[in-house]
């Protein structure tokens, strides 16, 4: 039997780092302290998802690593280089999809390496081959209004995909769909993560999700945010999706997750 | 591989032609005409003033009009300041626009005076015109200047202010230069109410220019109307309006077309 780690919020993994937060602060203008000396890593190749209350600054951790938010002080760090702007070893997966409507599935997959100047049939080669990976093929020449929210966030992630970066930041990806597309994309989600071997960083609110799909989850307090507590759920890969959700230690780290996190419900 | 339920993908709607025909857009558009004509028609038979004619007697009017060129002539005289006017105003206001709405700086400067001249009743600076221009054709065009160019800088201003912060942070995650983000993002997706701000800009350059020819010199179809007015010709001085009325008309649906065709794909598809 599997057992699931738990560790103290100092604890430093010792498999390679691909991102770390160092003392991150942010505050708002306006006072709104969000982050609060912050410290993180997430290691190479794995899925960390970040949970925690509404509001206790997730979206703002996401923003600042990807570089879409400077940290009012702190540094975060991706394979060993400051970040201080967007760089091309990280995407960003959208919450509310961020799709251009009045253009095409293919051309919004490939958006990312258009801006970057890849020329027309190259990009769109790269493009089709992850519309393909993400379970979209047909629906290349279709406009994102014509498509459902499960079908726009497949989408926004095969965007996210083909630029190759090597982090995937995931905000909430799956939080505008309803619950049996959820459950589909977050299987789909894990056989992707097997073949792609890349570090994400995912967002959720759902703590079935997060167990469901993570290597690691780290617990954020109540806003200003901190870490809390960092569980390692650790499942039996290989077998049923329905296995898991039935497993001892799938049980475990969702009732303990659950039992951290009761606190903040007042 | 994952794989989407296929019963999602669309398939053509097969349905019979009949239907097809009695659910268009055009089908609707051809009865709505009808049915205000036949209302024209019923309200001019009864009659319910002796100075408004039937849609049949005003039409015979417009015909006799074409037939005998004044129609044309007039038309001419009103369409070339109108276009000349529109087209400086919607290239200078457009671009006006897109400038304040990308540079703070300039926004401070410049929204206040195109509220201002929103907001004022501007016809009463037409008298001040024809004292700085004569009555000629720089007047008429200036008045369409100064009665469209107001909803297109604004329009165009807000267009680009409320461009999707999301969908900017996208370009900016994607790398994109602020050249790029502008280009590929915030003006495709203000195209919509900048072309809004230009059709309310269309219509004001319309009020405008036969206002001018109202009330400053008696020309074009402005003129047409006053002077089948002053003779009680009503069916033409009904026609001369119905001519305006469809000329506009004709400009919308032209300005609709080019922002399908430059920025609406998706539109196109539909
Ligand atoms: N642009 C902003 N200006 C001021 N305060 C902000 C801004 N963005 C977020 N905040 C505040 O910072 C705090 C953290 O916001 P953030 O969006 O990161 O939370 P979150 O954990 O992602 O919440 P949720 O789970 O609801 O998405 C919130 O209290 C929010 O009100
Ligand atoms: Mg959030």
């Amino acid at each position: 039997m599997t057992a699931t780690v738990v560790h103290a919020p100092g604890f430093q993994r010792s498999l390679g780092t691909m991102v770390s937060v160092r003392s991150v602060s942010k505050v708002y203008p306006g006072g709104v302290e969000a982050l609060n000396e912050i410290s993180l890593d997430f290691p190479k190749g794995q899925l960390t998802t970040l949970l925690g209350p509404s509001g206790c600054g997730k979206t703002t951790l996401l923003k600042i690593i990807a570089g879409l938010l400077p940290a009012t002080s702190g540094e975060v760090m991706v394979d060993g280089m400051r970040v201080e702007g967007p760089g091309p070893e990280r995407a960003f997966v959208f919450q509310d999809f961020a799709l251009l409507p009045w253009a095409t599935v293919l051309r919004n997959v490939a958006f990312g390496l258009e801006l970057r100047g890849v020329p027309v049939a190259e990009r769109e080669s790269i493009a089709e081959h992850y519309i393909g990976q993400v379970g979209l093929k047909g629906f290349e020449k279709h406009y994102p209004h014509a498509l459902s929210g499960g079908m726009r966030q497949r989408v926004g992630l095969a965007r996210a995909l083909a630029v190759k970066a090597e982090v995937v930041l995931m905000d909430e990806p799956f939080s505008a769909v309803d619950e049996q597309t959820r459950r589909k994309f977050q299987e789909d989600m894990l056989e992707l993560i097997k073949n792609e071997q890349k570090t994400f960083i995912f967002v959720t609110h759902s703590i079935e999700e997060a167990v469901y799909v993570s290597n690691r989850i780290i617990l954020l307090s109540r806003r200003p945010s901190r870490v809390m507590r960092i569980i390692e759920p650790d499942m039996p890969r290989g077998i049923t999706p329905d296995q898991i959700r039935r497993h001892p230690a799938y049980l475990d780290a969702v009732e303990m997750i659950w039992q951290a996190l009761k606190q903040y419900l007042d | 591989m994952i794989s989407v339920p296929t019963s999602s993908r669309a398939s053509a709607a097969r349905t019979n032609p009949l239907r097809r025909v009695m659910t268009h857009t055009i089908t609707f558009r051809i009865l709505s005409v009808i049915t205000v004509l036949g209302a024209w028609e019923y309200a001019g038979r009864r009659p319910i003033s002796a100075s408004f004619p039937s849609f049949s007697e005003t039409f015979a009017a417009g015909w006799e009009m074409a037939a005998d060129g004044s129609l044309s002539a007039a038309l001419m005289i009103t369409i070339v300041p109108l276009v000349i006017g529109i087209t400086m105003s919607a290239i200078a206001g457009v671009a006006a626009g897109i400038y304040m709405g990308l540079d703070r700086r300039a926004e401070w400067v410049g929204v206040p005076v195109f509220i201002v001249m929103q907001a004022a009743p501007l016809a009463a600076l037409i008298p001040l015109l024809v004292l700085a221009y004569g009555v000629g054709l720089a007047t008429k065009v200036t008045v369409v200047c100064i009665m469209a160019v107001p909803a297109i800088v604004l329009n165009s201003f807000k267009a680009i202010r409320h461009a999707p912060v999301s969908l900017v942070e996208m370009g900016e995650s994607f790398l994109g230069s602020r050249e790029q983000v502008i280009g590929k993002i915030i003006l495709p997706a203000a195209s919509p109410v900048i072309f809004a701000g230009l059709r309310l800009g269309l219509a004001s350059g319309f009020i405008g220019v036969i206002l001018a020819e109202l009330l400053i010199s008696p020309t074009g179809i402005g003129d047409l109307i006053t002077y089948h007015q002053s003779i009680a010709e009503y069916p033409k001085m009904f026609a001369a309006i119905a001519v305006v009325i469809l000329l506009s008309v004709l400009f919308m649906e032209a300005l609709e077309r080019i922002e399908i065709t430059l920025f609406r794909p998706e539109k196109r598809a539909q």
